[in-house]
């Protein structure tokens, strides 16, 4: 069973597919075996801190090692690898001045039309790499390649989130320029996503104004792992009841030091301090 | 479900711990789960029936504690419980604040045998 979503099965496999490319590829990450196992002894997480409780009780020699017990401990962080492989690609991506986003969101929160209009916007002057997860699909992918930018689909099969390894091994396919800024639209979803670092930079968090007010405080855990949170959708003010402040103080109660942009990626409204806060963070 | 995610990876590390030292099965585990970790100690019970079975967790004593959460005002350093992670501080009302427990994801042990 694979560490990543438990998968045991080879029809839930994760698969990357480079859409820019012609080949499809299926990289069997999940070929539970060597790649999973591959990371685990990069640190040697210093078990047998203590034999103390090791009653061994060696009357003579015909070895009644495994009736003894022996306590192990452990005091390891049960995702710690995954934590360990976002450190790696964290390095990675401060060695190669990379400025990485983890956009997470309910689905149909307008998370690829936002990267969309972004990239389409932006893509003069600043170099895009984008990864794309979803369970199922090259859809978003597609969207995104269309506008002629590095693209590599992850598609999760049963699993409800990316994790560090995929990130690893699709950066590696990406081969991404120095200085370009990596865009990670994580699995549509409020809850699990927000348990795993990938060695973003910075996780933004999407909420149309077609969804509650209250969301901040129904999914907190989303917003109290993110550093911006942006609005998506304005355009539809007009016809809803929508109290856009409300929704704020929702989620400024979950997180205080959230910075807010309000847009419409259909409009383009206010897209343009969404940009400059892009630029800058490339910059810096 | 990230629950699954959750179990998996306890089981990959036994797995590996148990391989390493003695062989034989986890007779205990311990596990610390803090009540802001975001894990549903249900779903979680629920996972593992299913995916410890055939592992050296299978039949494992599961021992988990939940450290509360608590949390330390920014403004007025009141140490509080914290039920929800958007609980603001009694005292002062600020919502700015640092975790000091509950946030936990661990296991602390295993006594195989």
């Amino acid at each position: 069973m694979c560490v990543t979503c438990g998968c045991s099965s080879d029809e839930n496999e994760v698969k990357f597919i480079n859409v820019n490319g012609k080949a499809v590829q299926h990289s069997h990450v999940h070929s539970h075996g060597d790649v999973h196992h591959s990371h685990s002894h990069d640190h040697s997480h210093s078990h047998d801190h203590d034999h103390s409780h090791t009653h061994e009780h060696h009357h003579d020699d015909h070895g009644h090692i495994h009736l003894n017990t022996k306590e192990i401990n452990l005091e390891k962080e049960i995702l710690h690898k995954n934590d360990l492989l976002a450190e790696r690609n964290k390095g990675y991506f401060e060695a190669k001045n990379i400025f990485a986003i983890n956009l997470v969101s309910s689905p149909g929160s307008g998370k690829t039309s936002l990267l969309e209009r972004t990239i389409a916007d932006l893509k003069n002057e600043i170099s895009f790499n984008v990864i794309e997860g979803d369970q199922q699909t090259t859809n978003d992918a597609d969207r995104i390649a269309a506008l002629e930018v590095p693209v590599i689909q992850i598609n999760t099969g049963k699993g409800c989130h990316l994790d560090s390894e995929m990130i690893a091994k699709a950066v590696k396919e990406l081969s991404p320029k120095d200085g370009s800024l990596m865009m990670i639209e994580n699995v549509g979803n409020l809850v699990c996503p927000s348990m795993f670092d990938l060695g973003e930079n910075i996780r933004v968090v999407i909420i149309s104004i077609t969804e509650g007010e209250d969301k901040p405080i129904k999914y907190p855990d989303m917003f109290y792992g993110s550093q911006v949170c942006i609005i998506n959708k304005i355009d539809l003010l007009p016809y809803l009841k929508f109290d856009i402040e409300k929704l704020k103080d929702y989620a400024r109660k979950v997180n205080p030091n959230l910075q807010f942009f309000e847009v419409s990626a259909y409009t383009g409204e206010g897209l343009e301090s969404w940009y400059n806060f892009l630029k800058k963070s490339l910059k810096s | 479900m990230h629950e699954l995610s959750i179990v998996t990876s306890i089981i990959k590390t036994a797995e590996k711990e148990v391989e390493n030292s003695i062989g034989g099965k986890v007779l205990e585990i311990y596990l610390e789960i803090g009540k802001l970790s975001g894990v549903e100690i249900q779903s979680l019970h629920f996972v593992w029936e299913l995916s410890a079975n055939g592992t050296v967790l299978q039949d494992s004593k599961v021992i988990i504690t939940e450290p509360e959460g608590k949390a330390k005002c920014a403004e007025c350093e009141t140490e509080y419980l914290v039920e929800k992670i958007y609980d603001s501080c009694p005292k002062c009302n600020s919502p700015f604040k640092s975790i000091i427990s509950g946030k936990e994801l661990k296991i602390k042990k295993l006594i195989i045998n």
